[in-house]
């Protein structure tokens, strides 16, 4: 079957006439819209979505609005547009002409960056697929469903790469892309975060505020690869990753000013009966999100990373920015570590921290929305404040999965985590308080009981717009 | 010029000595050695403390061993914290020396201790990983006569599960439950059936060539292609594939022999497990014994046990090791042997020779040649020979057996020149005469020159003997597959059928040397001086060259998988350990993981 792929997926890479990249496209594409079908967002497949669709990597061609069905939403493939003369910004490699093909000894560790990155874009969308079903406002459907058309697009950009640089290997790691599923005990995908579900909209919130900018960061770092057409696809994917990022910030907060108004109307810090969503509970969610999330920064210490860095395939957030050597082959960073019971900084080669340097940058970025959202309890005349718990709290991966660390950062015994562990993260009570919230609001306009109307509709348009047609 | 170091007293902690100079370290959490690394003037830096291989399931940091009926199960668990020497953590289930010594000793112990057991599954306690091979930052910063050391030991080690089920019947399964990469993937090619989790992310690897610029030197490249019989142009492509291969292809590839989805995956390896136990001929309904713990007692210049010890002489760079036969024979039958348990002599003996060579060879690199004397009454050990020979299909003696085979393997891979000492008051019988047989040259006593005066002690039955007994024509096969005494006469193996005319004939020396099962009979005038002069001759030459030149005489006739891997990969693995491209300050092995690229001699040699 011929089909006009160029029209069909809106792209920069001149797909028409790339005959390899259209044969590997033919094959991967059905399996896409297969797995788009079987675990994408579950029952709206029918119903016209007011979505952004990129159409151009321009200031017009990004942003183009409309009503369309998801099924029919035309992902794209773009790159940024090329820097002229790039050079290689850091690593060993530093000064030299960026790459526009992978170098054979090179081939694995991007491959593998890609495949894990590429891993991540699906996941959530499997991971979100009943969200719809318990959208508390038409505003939030549709951005829960901007958001997984989005993730798709990400791994079409993933695919692309895979496809046109990687050969052989490069399809069939596209395959397995479309062959792991969150959650699935049979085949996971392959990070932690990404097998847990979501199961409400708080958790949705948190994760497309913590877990997405995880995807942030990371997504910076390889936008400073040596590899170019990493660097600018990767560039395009973060202005879509920074509406994801937005709906978490705003819906976090929009839960917290629904919070603060029954808070102060009734005067009590436990607003359940009123339909609100206690700070404690909140905060709880907040402390499991992040600390899921830190753990999908890998080992603190790491001689992949450091390899990726050295090789010039990944950099540091902001790289070009920062003022130092590029190489850092000598210098050394104060890295948290657990000594004698108790934790401790000690100096590590700083080219075997950068995971935890990229962590350090994430944790910078989370702590100002955790700042704003504060805000508008103090605001509201609340004195009480969110925070983000020790990044050893609640650990999986890294030095600090081995120790039950309190939110203060005290490590503490078995006995004191299991008797505290209800108060730091949320209980099976708190889940099913939060889910018997979650029943749908579809009145255009219209809001949850626990969640206040956003400041602004999309692209210009009003809060009771009808961003979904039911 | 050689550089002999003596040990300081206080780098002389073994066990006993330790206890005697450190009486307040404790024992439950030992301190970890500092690896033996490269000193600038290339001479052999010494452990701070000696290394021992004694251990106990009660005491193992890094497996579980679980035993379910007919079926064990031994998950690696490895503690990155506790890794035998100072200076990298264990991650992943990366092993070193300390965590296959306890997978050494617990494979000895499922074969004494656990007749009940058919099969056992070698698994992975950790989520993800099965195993990511020997630890980089180990290799990379020991010396090498470290690594060569513990790359022979682990590949023993993974002989002994390829022998553990040719000639126990117990099976191996290896459940590859995440992903097996370098040393993982061989541990599970040295099992009989390997069984990969298919979750679209575990694989099997062997990245050295291309992440490290070395081999895959634990079996993995001879197992592939010899004992999988995967084809040569695969194995290429599986060989230089930093990634690994997973599910389908890994199957379809013949790199492992089942995939299993995740949620099957327990249920599949548990299955199978059965499976292999059922068809084991290990019996179901007798005791186990427990092995024997050699406890040697540790001195400067000699390591005693009860029946075998060591005498270093360090001027000559010669040690001698002295079996001693028991006072009386001791069991006659079945039951009075497992009865005896590791006190049967055979069975304490080779505990103790075995765990003799380890010592030495781990912490005496110095000591070069190693003296085979034997002392006992012949008739002893003719009747301990007899009692094995009869019940060699009991279970119990067919283990007793099984290790006596390896632990002359192992005394042949040991990088000694090996000389036997046939002389007054020896017993050189059967299974002795067998450790005889392994070493490079015999020197064996004849009676006065004129050959009829018996000698000084003027009892003629002190004239030392040989005697053969089946030991010598069959079950103790070395690496080569032939017999010792096949290897001898490879122009003759008519040869071979006429010394089994000798069985339990006392040969003396003039009659040994006319069936060429000596190198030199001399009498007691020349013998001295031939000793000293032959040691002392051996002390002069190369190390290197001696070893090259042992290895490549020891094992003549045909080829086995065994051979391969000490003979060819070993070799080739020594090699590249040795070049500027793997160990040099810009060599793959050394710069991985700190970030900077290797940078290779592009010489093809």
């Amino acid at each position: 079957m011929k089909v006009d792929y160029a029209a069909k997926i809106p792209n920069n890479v001149n797909l028409a006439e790339d005959r390899q990249l259209t044969r590997a496209l033919e094959s991967w594409q059905p399996k896409y819209l297969a797995w788009w079908n079987q675990l994408g967002p579950k029952d709206f497949a029918n119903n016209e979505v007011f979505l952004r669709t990129a159409v151009d990597v321009g200031q017009e061609g990004w942003a183009n609005f409309g009503y369309v069905t998801m099924p029919e939403y035309r992902w794209g493939i773009f790159l940024a547009e090329p820097k002229p003369d790039r050079r290689i910004s850091f690593g060993e490699h530093i000064g030299q002409p960026v790459w526009n093909e992978v170098p054979g000894e090179y081939r694995f560790d991007l491959r593998r960056l890609i495949a894990v990155q590429g891993d991540t874009e699906p996941a959530s969308v499997e991971q979100q697929r009943h969200l719809g079903k318990t959208a508390p406002s038409l505003y939030d459907l549709r951005n829960l469903f901007q958001v997984n058309v989005e993730e798709g697009r990400h791994l079409w950009a993933m695919v692309y790469l895979l496809h046109r640089y990687f050969g052989k290997d490069g399809r069939e790691e596209a395959d397995a892309l479309l062959e792991r599923h969150s959650g699935d005990p049979d085949r996971p995908r392959l990070l932690g975060a990404f097998n847990e579900p979501t199961p409400d909209w708080l958790s949705f919130y948190l994760f497309t505020y913590f877990t997405d900018r995880d995807g942030k960061f990371q997504l910076h770092a390889l936008t400073e690869s040596a590899f170019d057409p990493l660097a600018r696809t990767t560039q395009f994917m973060l202005k879509e990753e920074a509406h994801h990022m937005f709906v978490g910030a705003t819906g976090v907060a929009r839960v917290i000013q629904r919070t603060a108004e029954l808070m102060k109307e009734h005067d009590t810090d436990d607003i359940r009966q009123y339909g609100g969503i206690n700070l404690s509970i909140i905060q709880k969610y907040l402390n499991f999100h992040y600390s899921i999330t830190l753990d999908l920064f890998g080992g603190d210490t790491s001689s992949n990373a450091a390899n990726y860095y050295a090789s010039g395939l990944k950099g540091r957030y902001h790289e070009s920015e920062r003022q130092d050597d590029h190489r850092l082959l000598n210098s050394t960073y104060k890295a948290e570590a657990v000594t004698d019971g108790h934790i401790d900084s000690i100096e590590v080669p700083t080219i075997t921290a950068l995971n935890q340097i990229l962590q350090d940058d994430f944790i910078a970025d989370c702590q100002n929305g955790v700042d704003r959202w504060n805000r508008i309890l103090s605001e509201a005349g609340i004195t009480t404040k969110l925070y983000l718990p020790h990044r050893g709290f609640n650990r999986q991966v890294g030095i600090f999965a081995d120790y039950h660390i309190t939110p203060e950062g005290v490590i503490c015994s078995d006995e004191e985590w299991e008797l505290k562990k209800s108060e730091w993260l949320p209980t099976p009570d708190d889940r099913s308080f939060v889910a018997s919230l979650m029943v749908p609001v579809r009145e255009p306009g219209k809001m949850a009981s626990w969640l206040a109307p956003p400041a602004t509709g999309i692209a210009n348009k009003p809060i009771d717009y009808i961003y979904v047609k039911l | 010029m050689l550089d002999v170091v003596h040990l300081p007293a206080r780098g002389r902690r073994g066990t006993l000595v330790d206890t005697l100079l450190a009486p307040n370290v404790s024992t439950d959490r030992p301190e970890p050695h500092d690896l033996p690394v490269e000193s600038p003037s290339g001479s052999v830096t010494l452990l701070d403390r000696s290394i021992s291989f004694r251990t106990h399931p009660e005491r193992y940091r890094h497996w579980k061993l679980t035993i379910d009926g007919r079926v064990a199960t031994l998950a690696l668990d490895v503690d990155e914290d506790s890794p035998i020497a100072r200076g990298y953590e264990l991650k992943l289930n990366s092993y070193d020396l300390g965590v296959d010594i306890e997978l050494r000793d617990a494979i000895l112990r499922l074969r004494f201790e656990h007749p009940e057991v058919g099969a056992v599954v070698i698994a992975s306690a950790k989520d993800k990983v099965f195993c990511s091979g020997a630890n980089i930052q180990m290799l990379a910063s020991s010396n090498h006569s470290f690594k060569v050391n513990f790359c022979k030991f682990t590949n023993e080690t993974r002989n002994q599960i390829e022998e553990a089920s040719h000639y126990s019947g117990q099976h191996y399964l290896c459940a590859v439950g995440g992903t097996a990469a370098g040393g993982g993937y061989e541990l599970a090619l040295a099992t009989d059936y390997i069984i990969l989790v298919d979750d679209s992310s575990a694989a099997v690897s062997l990245p050295e060539v291309p992440l490290l610029g070395v081999l895959p030197g634990t079996g993995g490249l001879t197992r592939l292609v010899d004992k999988r019989k995967v084809r040569r142009d695969i194995a290429d492509v599986v060989a230089t594939k930093i990634e690994g291969t997973r599910g389908r292809k890994a199957l379809e590839w013949g790199l492992v022999d089942e995939i299993v989805p995740k949620s099957a995956f327990s249920s599949k390896v548990h299955e199978v497990a059965t499976r292999l136990a059922d068809s084991s001929p290990r019996p179901k309904d007798v005791r186990g014994i427990s092995l024997p713990d050699p406890e040697p007692e540790i001195y400067p210049n000699s390591v005693i046990y009860p029946y075998v010890r060591a005498d270093i002489d360090r001027s000559s760079r010669t040690a001698t090791i002295t079996i001693s036969a028991p006072k009386d024979s001791g069991p006659v039958d079945p039951e009075s042997i497992a009865e005896a348990g590791p006190s049967w002599w055979p069975l304490a003996m080779v505990s103790q020779l075995d765990d003799l060579i380890l010592w030495l060879r781990f912490n005496e690199a110095t000591i070069g040649t190693f003296l085979m004397k034997t002392r006992g009454e012949p008739a002893v050990v003719d009747s301990i020979e007899r009692t094995m020979w009869t019940y060699r299909d009991n279970w119990l003696v067919n283990e007793v057996i099984s290790w006596i085979r390896s632990t002359l393997r192992r005394l042949e891979t040991s990088s000694r020149s090996l000389i036997a000492l046939v002389d007054e008051g020896s017993c050189f019988v059967g299974t002795l005469a067998e450790v005889a047989f392994a070493c490079d040259r015999i020197y064996m006593l004849t009676g006065l020159s004129d050959g009829e005066t018996p000698l000084s002690s003027g009892h003629s039955s002190d004239l030392p003997t040989i005697r053969l007994t089946p030991a010598n024509f069959g079950p103790l096969t070395m690496d080569n597959g032939l017999t010792r005494l096949e290897s001898r006469f490879l122009k003759d193996p008519d040869h071979v059928s006429e010394l089994a005319e000798y069985m339990y004939k006392a040969i003396d020396a003039v009659e040994a040397d006319e069936l060429g099962l000596v190198t030199f009979a001399l009498d007691e005038i020349d013998w001295d001086d031939e000793i000293r002069l032959v040691v002392e001759e051996r002390a002069s030459f190369s190390p290197d060259a001696l070893t090259a030149m042992e290895a490549n005489l020891r094992f003549c006739g045909p080829e086995t998988v065994t051979t391969k891997i000490f003979g060819r990969l070993s070799a080739w693995q020594n090699w590249v350990f040795q070049r500027p491209n793997a160990t040099g300050p810009q060599g793959a092995l050394r710069s991985y993981g700190t970030g900077i690229r290797p940078s290779f001699e592009h010489i093809r040699t």
